[in-house]
């Protein structure tokens, strides 16, 4: 059916449903007990729910049961008489004879699609007319049932509100539903992968080359232990040697020393850095830093130098986190109760002394949860690394070697042919799922620190 | 307790003793160090941020100019087989497909400039050419002069590029007087090219708009709603319990993971076309909607329980207190959010990268259904090609975007401080 305008039809006939109740309604004018339940604002709602509810399931429904009763309608014609068993070539014609009847193709590769095209036209024809026919007759009966109820004394608020809440609820579990098929296609999809290769070589193999590993029985190059090991270098340990220091420092120092104006100014300003897409620190590592890195690297004599090296891209994404450490940091900070501050300078600890023995201690399970949190987002980022780190998956402890992280994988392994059936493909569900894991313990882990710690001062 | 025995005498500190006095030096010193390793942090990230967009700007300025030659062509003398009245039909293109006008700009360009003359305009020049000849057929008649943009490495080299190898070629263009520089204005209207000379951010501004309605379509409606379910209605059990720990979650999960989720549910499951806006929309629609729902719930919180007694109070309903004074008393909060989600959206890639959002796409998306391409997935996909035109072009497309962001975010601070009410 075509659906754009049957949409605002039926949107049309709602309004007219609308005023018309409404109108009806406005009408009442009882005094004492025969006062109006309802505001006839109300009754206009309830009628056209009636009215357009009903239709609007009757075309999604109806929408997705027509192929297949037009392609039945098709197979019993006579003409399709000559349609050949095989499955697959029976299918193959099918669905190109639906193609060109539709007009996205101009002709068919087979010519009984072009013959069977017409046929297609008029089944379709036919059922899109059954189905705008059975949609009208439904918005108009369920409109006019509404509209006899429409009365002084009928409750219209309460049942327009009962389905405002039955909306607010089927709202609130979209959240659950997205969780749920997060979980179910990672989970689907590495059991098939896991079938082909054995959990623990994937897990604890230390060789990784997915493209020599056409045949199951070289499952061997399934080891995701580099893959591991750099989404840890550079995620874990390079960027958060960058990130941790600078956000930790930075929030000190304009929570502790700035003075208000240049704090006005300087937060929202780091705060861009983490508003910057992705892909733009991706393009300024590979473009800019791991070049630089490299020179670096050749002027000290360091061998192995890559210009995809495991440094570039973790500075850069150190960067990235700064605003993320900083801001958790200065929660932390914040929420050290004033007095303990206080009765260390009064002791006459300098400022700096109170920050470091007093204030960041305090603050340290606070600090803490957000370095995991800062860790969770690091390993789970992706284009920094699709763009600037390499694909060669090595087990080195040089930084200016080139790693290979996680997510870039699960970017090259899905983005070059696309047999979805093969390992290759599977893998990147499986270590989908356990980037999904790793950062679900993190951020449990993290939340219940920084809550224990919030609980102890509250 | 016996108060009789006092603490042992203690000789005052004598805080002018020399050691002492070194020790406060110490203190204050190593103070000052603090203090200026705390400025240091703050001004080696300001830096970094300014180094970035310095960079980004020194680039891409670059990209929205283009070099163009003056190219003289003399129709009197080229091969080229027109029927000047087959030019006013409506199938021009067909009949300006066919006429060899990609020889004669060739021609043209030899004829001008030597036997280089060929690679010294863009690849697309003649369609520069086909333009001129659909405005004005009369010109077939005459000797012309036509302004073409010039190939990528004339283009480098007129903006100071020293290796990019055709400075003698320019040099010998700019004796002649017939380079010029402008504003490319095709970069703002025109789609994908294999051509650097020849690229626009239009095909793939229109993708990112798309999808950005489709995603704002679905997440706010949804994001809301949730919001005011778990803030005003739902009851304290196990499933509210749970609604709660997925919405915390997925608001955590790394971005690639939608978009591994897109690709199993939308298009291996629903079959819904490959790289359309209208998949990726839905994948982003996911991503954001955790976040509209935790910036709603913050914004409906801070609305006093007085504004709800109050109208429960005069006789609302519990949906009339919500829907009439809750809401919109918190919309504020919740548009802030809503942008802040949006703008992260606009900037991302990688889920859209899973959907197969990465192939060359020429034209703009007409419908939701087409094949589009998004401005985060451009600047991924142009920053792969060789060609170094490119460079200045991915740079371009970097500040278009970051204009598109910065907008967003500096909307949603102008509305927050704007509109939000200190209760």
């Amino acid at each position: 059916m075509n659906g754009f305008p049957l949409l605002i039809l039926l949107l049309g006939l709602g309004l007219v449903a609308w005023v018309s109740a409404r109108v009806k309604a406005s009408r009442f004018t009882g005094r004492g007990a025969d006062r109006p339940h309802s505001l006839p604002s109300y009754h206009g709602w309830y009628v056209a729910l009636w009215a357009v509810v009903p239709a609007l399931i009757f075309i999604a429904v109806w929408s997705s049961v027509t192929p297949g009763m037009v392609t039945q309608a098709v197979v019993a014609d006579p003409a399709a008489a000559a349609l050949p068993t095989v499955p697959m070539e029976r299918s193959a014609i099918l669905s190109e004879a639906r193609a060109i009847a539709k007009g996205r193709l101009a002709s068919g590769f087979n010519p009984m699609s072009t013959e069977l095209a017409p046929i297609y036209e008029v089944n379709q024809g036919r059922f899109d007319m059954y189905g705008l026919a059975l949609t009208l007759i439904l918005a108009f009966a369920g409109g006019a049932y509404a509209f006899t109820r429409v009365k002084s004394d009928f409750r219209a608020r309460t049942r327009v509100e009962r389905v405002v809440m039955a909306a607010l609820l089927l709202a609130s579990l979209i959240a659950i539903l997205t969780t749920l098929g997060i979980v179910a296609s990672l989970l689907f999809e590495s059991i098939r992968f896991f079938k082909l290769v054995s959990p623990l070589e994937f897990l604890f193999g230390i060789k990784w080359s997915p493209q020599s590993a056409v045949l199951a029985g070289q499952a061997n190059a399934f080891g995701a232990v580099p893959l591991f090991w750099g989404t840890i270098f550079i995620g874990a340990i390079i960027a958060m040697v960058v990130a941790i220091p600078l956000g930790l420092m930075s929030a000190v120092y304009l929570t502790q020393y700035a003075k208000p104006g240049f704090r006005k100014w300087m937060k929202p300003i780091l705060e861009i850095l983490a508003g910057v897409p992705t892909v733009v620190y991706g393009y300024f590592a590979a473009l800019t830093v791991a070049p630089a890195v490299r020179t670096f690297a050749a002027t000290l004599g360091i061998p192995g130098a890559s210009s995809e090296s495991a440094l570039a891209a973790g500075v850069v994404m150190g960067v990235m986190i700064i605003p993320f450490v900083s801001s958790m940091a200065d929660d932390s900070i914040a929420a050290v109760p004033g007095s303990m501050r206080d009765g260390s300078l009064a002791m006459g600890a300098t400022p700096s002394e109170t920050i470091r023995k007093v204030l960041i201690p305090a603050a340290l399970p606070g600090v803490v949860g957000g370095v995991l949190l800062a860790v969770s987002r690091a390993i789970g980022e992706t284009m920094i690394v699709v763009m600037a780190a390499g694909l060669a998956a090595n087990l080195t402890l040089n930084p200016f070697a080139s790693v290979t992280t996680v997510t870039t994988q699960i970017v090259q392994l899905l983005t070059g042919d696309q047999e979805f059936e093969s390992a290759k493909t599977l893998a990147a569900f499986a270590l989908g799922l356990v980037l999904f894991i790793v950062t679900l313990l993190l951020n449990i882990v993290a939340l219940r620190v920084v809550k224990k710690y919030r609980e102890a001062y509250e | 307790m016996n108060s009789d025995t006092a603490l042992p005498a203690r000789k005052p500190t004598d805080w002018n003793t020399d050691a002492m006095q070194q020790r406060i030096r110490r203190r204050y010193a190593s103070e000052r160090r603090f203090k200026l390793l705390g400025l240091t942090a703050v001004g080696v990230s300001a830096a970094f941020l300014a180094f970035l967009l310095i960079s980004m700007l020194a680039n891409g300025l670059r990209g929205f100019t283009q070099t163009d030659i003056k190219l003289p062509v003399d129709f009197r003398t080229a091969p080229i087989l027109i029927d000047p009245a087959t030019l006013k039909g409506p199938n021009v293109d067909q009949v300006l497909a066919g006429a060899g006008i990609q020889q004669v700009t060739q021609h043209a360009a030899v004829a001008a400039f030597g036997p280089d003359g060929g690679t010294m305009v863009s690849d697309g020049a003649w369609l520069v050419v086909r333009e001129a000849i659909k405005n004005d057929p009369s010109i077939l008649q005459q000797r012309v002069d036509i302004s073409v943009p010039a190939s990528t490495a004339i283009d480098l080299a007129a903006k100071g590029h020293a290796s990019s190898g055709a400075e003698a070629a320019y040099a010998k263009l700019k004796a002649a007087n017939v380079v010029s520089t402008s504003f490319n204005s095709g970069f703002l209207v025109e789609s994908d090219a294999t051509d650097p000379t020849l690229v626009g951010i239009w095909g793939a501004l229109k993708g990112s708009l798309l999808t950005m309605l489709v995603t704002l379509a679905l997440a706010f409606p949804i994001g809301v709603l949730s919001a005011l379910y778990l803030e005003e209605y739902a009851p304290r059990n196990r499933w509210t319990d749970l609604i709660e720990v997925s919405i915390n979650n997925l608001a955590a999960v790394p971005s690639i993971i939608f978009g591994l989720l897109g690709l199993a549910v939308f298009l291996n499951t629903f079959h819904l076309p490959r790289s359309a806006a209208l998949v990726g929309g839905l994948t982003l629609a996911l991503m954001t909607m955790p976040v509209i729902v935790i910036a709603g719930r913050n914004a409906i919180k801070s609305v006093p329980p007085s504004i709800r007694d109050a109208a429960l109070g005069v006789g609302a309903s519990p949906v009339q207190v919500v829907f009439h004074h809750v809401l919109p008393l918190a919309l504020p909060g919740i548009l802030t959010g809503t942008i802040i989600g949006m703008a992260r959206a606009l900037g991302e890639t990688a889920p859209l990268l899973m959907i197969g959002m990465r192939a060359f796409i020429a034209t703009p998306p007409d419908s939701l259904t087409a094949p589009a391409t998004v401005l985060p997935v451009q600047i991924f996909l142009w920053s792969d090609e060789v060609s170094r035109g490119f460079i200045e072009k991915t740079s371009a497309a970097i500040i278009v975007l970051l204009v598109f962001l910065l907008t967003m975010n500096g909307l949603a601070i102008y509305l927050r401080n704007r509109f939000e009410q200190r209760w």
